[in-house]
């Protein structure tokens, strides 16, 4: 066990330093963010601030599904995803230390957009604690489901087509602008089926706004449930590849 | 000569004995593998085993299962029956533990474009568990070895084919493993180079390091290995030393090319016709 984190702690800190600035990253998983929230601030700068959580959230899903869409897709081309799996770790260890990488990835853009945001509005944080555990599980979720969709696909931008796919959705279903109470009674069983709803619950109760969804213990759990689900997929991909 | 066995036969009950016996004495046991892509059979019941420090050649025309033999022995394929034992250990029963005792070289060389030459050796020991000074002063070491020491610092996208190579080498050595597979490793690399990896190996195979090796270059098998088998259409034909390889064939003064054409020439032919003959 300590020899898994270990070696899955070396290869999150390999992509942090290999892979943190390649364009696609860039474009979809900095840029985009801060675009997006640029976007809605110069919209309407008065009632921004309730949409704030929301688009923290979407910033950790666009962070970390587009890094691991790279150090997924971009090892598999290169063949440096084949070298990894002659080290004596298993699918699970490398795909977990892929994931963390994502996370970090992901709360490392989101960090620096609450903390631009913190200078341009009074932010009022209810309780930072959660907002802290939120934004790690969040990112933790959203990565795996990153590595969830990198594993099934050959090229970078085929990783970036499909996570579109289940991103660009969840940007109108899970609550970002739009309560999940407010959605048509047919949408709503869709909202409850992506990640982001419960992360964007969790993150306003995190700034003051009332549970929507989920108690937040809840909402928590199910984010860790998909994390687990999103990991023990890839891993089943990965290995079938092997047979 | 030993000519191996005919294929098809279960002799599990036979052979697992015999297997576990053998293990003090052979670090690579390979009984029966077969491997099939969407029906074809890409290694058909191959069977060898390679001494401790034996230096092993796998020859054979594009397509004949040498790759797909090593990727199974390295853990990366998982034979669809058969059974691999690598120091001991059972390629699809212990595949982390055969990863911490063997090192491979694949066709491509494979590692990290934007990492440099020293930090893709520590990266690679640190996945085999090494401590932080320990990796780092072997890194120095191979780097040294491998003549890549003013590249210490290089980005790995910034070398030669060549220097490529040879790096893919040293990273597969950096845990100093007991067994190396060493895959096409101087294919595409110019003459300089090929040479210099060649005395790499010689010198491996000195200090006692088992290699199973496989080759295009027929000259190359005749220099470095002990034994050689021939492998046509997933299925070993032959093994046996270079020398008796050539001794076997009807050319006068024959080279181990010659043995290679006649022995892939006739054995194969005799050996599908058996096998269509008994559809």
């Amino acid at each position: 066990m300590k020899d898994a984190l270990r070696a899955a702690f070396f290869i999150a800190l390999k992509d942090m330093k290999t892979y943190y600035f390649k364009p696609p990253n860039i474009s979809w998983g900095i840029l985009f963010p801060f675009v997006f929230v640029l976007a809605f601030y110069l919209r309407n700068p008065v009632d921004f601030s309730p949409l704030i959580p929301g688009l923290l959230a979407l910033s950790l899903l666009f962070g970390t599904t587009s890094m691991e869409a790279i150090v997924i897709t971009f090892e598999r081309m290169t063949g440096a995803m084949e070298r990894l799996m002659l080290y004596p770790v298993s699918t699970l260890t490398i795909l977990a230390g892929k994931i963390a990488g994502g996370a970090f990835f992901g709360i490392s853009v989101t960090a620096v957009l609450l903390l631009g945001l913190f200078f341009i509005f009074p932010l009022d944080i209810a309780n930072p604690l959660l907002l802290f555990v939120s934004i790690i599980i969040s990112s933790a979720a959203f990565s795996a489901l990153g590595a969830f969709v990198s594993v099934a696909v050959k090229q970078v931008f085929e990783a970036q087509t499909l996570a579109n796919f289940f991103r660009f959705p969840m940007i109108f279903l899970s609550g970002v602008f739009i309560p999940v109470s407010a959605l048509p009674p047919s949408l709503r069983p869709v909202a409850y089926a992506m990640p982001l709803t419960y992360s964007v619950d969790i993150l306003k109760v995190s700034f003051g706004y009332t549970a929507e969804i989920l108690p937040t213990a809840v909402s928590l759990a199910v984010l860790l449930a998909f994390t687990v689900v999103f990991l023990a997929l890839s891993v089943k991909i990965m290995n079938g590849r092997m047979t | 000569m030993a000519i191996a066995s005919a294929p098809g036969r279960n002799r599990d009950h036979f052979i697992i004995p015999a297997l576990i016996e053998r293990i003090g004495m052979d670090a690579v046991i390979v009984n029966e593998i077969r491997k099939s892509f969407n029906s074809y059979p890409a290694v058909d019941g191959v069977s060898f085993s390679i001494k401790k420090g034996e230096v092993f050649g796998f020859l054979g025309p594009n397509g004949a299962g040498k790759t797909t033999t090593i990727r199974i022995l390295s853990g990366l394929l998982k034979p669809s029956s058969g059974k691999a034992l690598i120091m001991g250990n059972d390629v699809v029963k212990e595949p982390v533990e055969v990863k911490k005792v063997i090192g491979v070289v694949p066709e491509t060389s494979n590692l990290y474009p934007e990492l440099t030459c020293f930090d893709n050796l520590v990266f690679a020991g640190r996945l085999y568990g090494m401590k932080s000074e320990k990796v780092k002063t072997k890194a120095d070491e191979l780097l040294t070895m491998f003549g890549l020491g003013e590249k210490r610092n290089a980005l790995f996208s910034k070398l030669s084919g060549g220097m490529k190579r040879r790096l893919t080498m040293a990273a597969s050595l950096i845990h100093e493993p007991p067994v190396l597979f060493l895959d096409e490793p101087t294919t595409g690399l110019d003459v300089m180079s090929a040479r210099a990896l060649r005395e790499i190996i010689q010198s491996l195979k000195q200090k006692g390091t088992t290699i199973l090796l496989t080759t295009h270059y027929i000259e190359e098998a005749d220099r470095l290995c002990d034994r050689i088998a021939i492998i046509v259409k997933g299925r070993i034909i032959v093994i046996d030393t270079p020398e008796a390889l050539k001794k076997s064939v009807s050319a006068v003064n024959p080279s181990l090319e010659d043995a290679f054409i006649e022995i892939t020439g006739l054995k194969s032919e005799l050996m599908f016709q058996e096998k269509e003959g008994g559809r």
